[in-house]
């Protein structure tokens, strides 16, 4: 036969793969009908916030559009000494048209994350510049608050020149640029940012590896309990899942309360003196029991779904050939298991980096996360694009977690039930 | 059969689950070295039981086990030194058959070179070798079941358990399997007790056979005995085919019992477990002991009409209504002979009083 490629056509004379395609196409078609709602919602409530944040937190335009022409100005000035007349004029020209449009409380706030300081200033000078002469706007605007005489203000406005900016991300990790552009920290009692990043990767690896270190015992007896037994057990496990998260945070601070249920026993029987009750709550330890606690569930039930596969005669198997109780469980059903706890670790510690709730009520100075910091921008500071920063280096955090997770275990072998 | 030469013995034992039920009552049993013997039963009739009892995973509520004279009730699984088949095979997934095979050998510490040797030697008689790499899924259910036959004799034990290793084989692979493993139990000569409910594969694989109902030994003996000679009706019934007639008996004398049928009629027995007149029996007759056209010496001559043919390639089985009992079955070799055989046609059928064994008249 010749190696020619001829065309197979079907029955009715149509080349074969054209056929083949236009069926495939319809079922295709239809197919992605029906996943076509989900992937809309999809796109409209997880990817387009996502880009929205990313967009958000480095969206500096709000100060460029409101000082066009001090910009414009300030392009001669050297940043050495004080700005010349031109510059302040045209800021002058550019508070004028922001008060006209009432627009200047939004530009002090803005200035103000930059520098402390602006907020009264620019409040003064709204005052003051109703009764300015015209002409000489250095001197006036210098005499209306001696930081307005401070080169570094003015520097301070200068940075906000760009319309996207990165500064966010470095006050992220308790960074900045300074005026030669080089990043450099923040002084040592401002650092806040870092020992938060450390204190939630650090609450969350140990959140994961208590409720790890919990879950497996509880999972291998729901694995091997008779069904009578390991139902109930599944009930007890599962009860929190049907509690208001709230409701559990609050029982926690119930018990943990110094004049709480656990002190009052740990007093009764003697253990600790009435004066000397223990500090378990609006600290870390608060934030470890009742995480640990409230996360428990999603460490057992990939755990269990995993251990409910692992044939019992593998045991024995390994049993009857010698392996000592410990050998059999190290080498053989450990192993076995590994899809589960790598499951479960992950969902815990994802959860756990991003949690709120449970820090912000029984978590007190020293417990608090890193989202706790977030929302305090988003409710208190109104600081939007730096909470959509942090927000943002938060999610990357987590990919890095799977990233590191995919290249060490594999992803493939993750298993959730 | 003294405890001094048996190489396993369950003496006197029982088990219970749950208090309430005995799973094996009052189990003695005696394996010598070198047998094969294996445990034949329904399902729930205890043989599994035993076994595990044997391997360490169950421990015998009354009673003793002893291996090699030694009892072994106290000693933990892993230091028994016993090598065990499962029924899925158990074989290690995340390991390869090198590891699988290599663990036992492990856990005794032995050097890398004797592992190597071994697990070498054991894979080439399971005519695996080259496939050390493979992981256990990458196997074909054949080669898993080799893979732990090997894995359960490569560290040397005397004893050797399999608890159906075949059940999970199609028919083919299985019959070739039931081969190999006998070869290689000869070829080392361990000790194997071998668990199933496949009647043939106990009748080709065994040494001796221990035919197991209700937590307890129906009949200890060697293949051929237990299907020509069952002693009473439950082997009678379990192993191979069987035509059965109930009935009383109304004569015996001579090795041979008269049997009055309850559905009429009557035949000439040999007696088994009946003594005296007036006992009730089950008479057990295989299919194959009963001919057409029976010769003069034959003490049992009958006629019977054919209610159904049922044809099998190399030979016929013909449902017969014989002495009232219409589930009579007869055995017809496929010869171009015998044209008479046809639904409705009455035949004459015989048997030898011997072959129809008066038995207990308990019924399954």
């Amino acid at each position: 036969m010749s190696s020619e490629t001829q065309k197979i056509l079907t029955t009715d004379g149509i080349p074969l793969e054209v056929s083949l395609k236009k069926v495939e196409r319809r079922n295709k078609f239809k197919a992605f009908l029906l996943v076509a709602p989900l992937l809309f919602f999809l796109l409209i409530v997880y990817i387009s916030p996502i880009f929205g944040m990313l967009f958000n937190s480095v969206d500096d335009r709000m100060v460029t559009n409101a000082l066009p022409k001090t910009y414009i100005a300030m392009e001669k000035w050297d940043g050495k000494e004080l700005p010349s007349e031109e510059v302040f004029e045209a800021f002058y020209i550019d508070f004028q048209k922001l008060m006209d449009e009432e627009r200047d409380g939004k530009l002090s706030t803005q200035l103000n994350y930059t520098k402390n300081g602006f907020k009264s200033i620019i409040k003064k000078l709204r005052r003051k510049s109703k009764s300015f002469e015209e002409g000489n706007y250095k001197e006036q605007i210098m005499a209306v608050h001696e930081r307005w005489a401070d080169v570094e203000y003015w520097r301070a406005i200068q940075r906000r020149a760009p319309a996207y900016s990165y500064s966010k991300y470095l006050k992220g990790v308790d960074m900045y640029e300074n005026e030669d552009g080089k990043f450099v920290q923040v002084e040592e009692d401002r650092r806040i940012y870092k020992k938060l990043w450390v204190r939630t990767l650090k609450i969350a690896f140990y959140v994961t590896l208590f409720c790890f270190l919990m879950a497996y015992p509880i999972a291998h007896l729901l694995a091997t309990l008779p069904m009578k037994y390991s139902n109930l057990l599944m009930i007890c496990v599962l009860l929190p899942f049907w509690t208001s998260l709230l409701v559990r945070t609050a029982s926690w601070m119930i018990l943990l309360q110094q004049q709480g249920v656990v002190n009052d026993f740990l007093v009764w029987i003697g253990f600790v003196a009435d004066d000397k009750r223990l500090e378990m709550m609006y600290n870390e330890t608060g934030t470890y029991i009742a995480m640990t606690q409230i996360l428990l569930p999603f460490m057992v039930l990939p755990l269990y779904s995993v251990m409910k596969t692992i044939s019992p005669s593998l045991v024995r198997a390994g049993k009857s050939l010698g392996g000592t109780p410990f050998i059999t469980f190290w080498k053989v059903y450990f192993p076995l298991t590994i899809p589960g706890i790598g499951a479960g670790s992950l969902l815990v510690f994802i959860l756990a980096i991003g949690y709120y709730i449970t820090p912000e009520l029984v978590g007190g100075a020293s417990g608090t996360l890193i989202s706790n910091q977030i929302a305090y921008h988003m409710k208190y500071t109104l600081d939007w694009s730096f909470a959509s920063a942090m927000g943002l280096m938060l999610l990357v955090g987590v990919l890095a977690v799977y990233w590191v997770y995919n290249k060490l275990v594999g992803i493939d072998n993750i298993k959730l039930g | 059969m003294t405890s001094s030469k048996s190489f396993v013995k369950f003496d006197k034992v029982d088990k219970s689950y749950d208090g309430k039920v005995l799973v094996v009552k009052d189990l003695n049993l005696d394996i010598n070295e070198g047998e094969f013997i294996t445990m034949l039963g329904p399902s729930g009739s205890g043989k599994t039981t035993c076994l595990m009892m044997l391997a360490g995973f169950e421990t015998p509520t009354n009673g003793e086990i002893y291996l090699d004279s030694k009892p072994i009730s106290r000693i933990p699984p892993h230091k028994r030194g016993i090598g065990m088949v499962f029924q899925n095979y158990a074989l290690f997934p995340h390991l390869t058959v090198y590891e699988n095979l290599a663990f036992p050998l492990k856990v005794r510490k032995l050097s890398k070179d004797d592992i190597d040797k071994k697990v070498d030697k054991a894979l080439s008689m399971v005519s695996l070798s080259g496939f050390e790499k493979r992981m256990p899924n990458q196997l074909s259910g054949g080669q898993q079941q080799r893979v732990a036959v090997a894995r359960s004799l490569v560290f040397d034990p005397q004893l050797v358990l399999m608890d159906e290793p075949l059940g999970a084989l199609d028919k083919n692979l299985r019959e070739s399997m039931q081969y190999e493993i006998k070869h290689i139990h000869e070829s080392i000569g361990v000790t194997v007790v071998y668990v199933t409910h496949d009647q043939s594969e106990a009748l080709t694989m065994s040494s001796r056979i221990a035919v197991f109902n209700d937590g307890k030994v129906q009949q200890l003996s060697t293949p051929d005995k237990l299907y020509e000679e069952p002693v009473n009706s439950f082997v009678a019934e379990f192993i191979g085919e069987n035509n059965t007639f109930a009935g009383e008996v109304t004569d015996i004398s001579g090795g041979k019992c008269k049997v009055k049928l309850d559905t009429g009629g009557e035949i000439i027995s040999n007696p088994i477990s009946v003594k005296s007149k007036g006992e009730k029996t089950k008479v057990s007759l295989r299919p194959e002991r009963a001919i057409i056209d029976p010769e003069e010496k034959m003490d049992n001559k009958h006629k019977g009409k054919i209610e159904e043919i049922i044809y099998h390639g190399d030979h016929a089985r013909v449902r017969l209504n014989l002495l009232g009992n219409k589930e009579f079955i007869l055995k017809v070799p496929n010869s171009s002979a015998r044209m008479d055989i046809k639904r409705g046609n009455e035949i004459n059928v015989g048997w030898n009083s011997h072959d129809a064994r008066a038995l207990d008249p308990k019924s399954i």
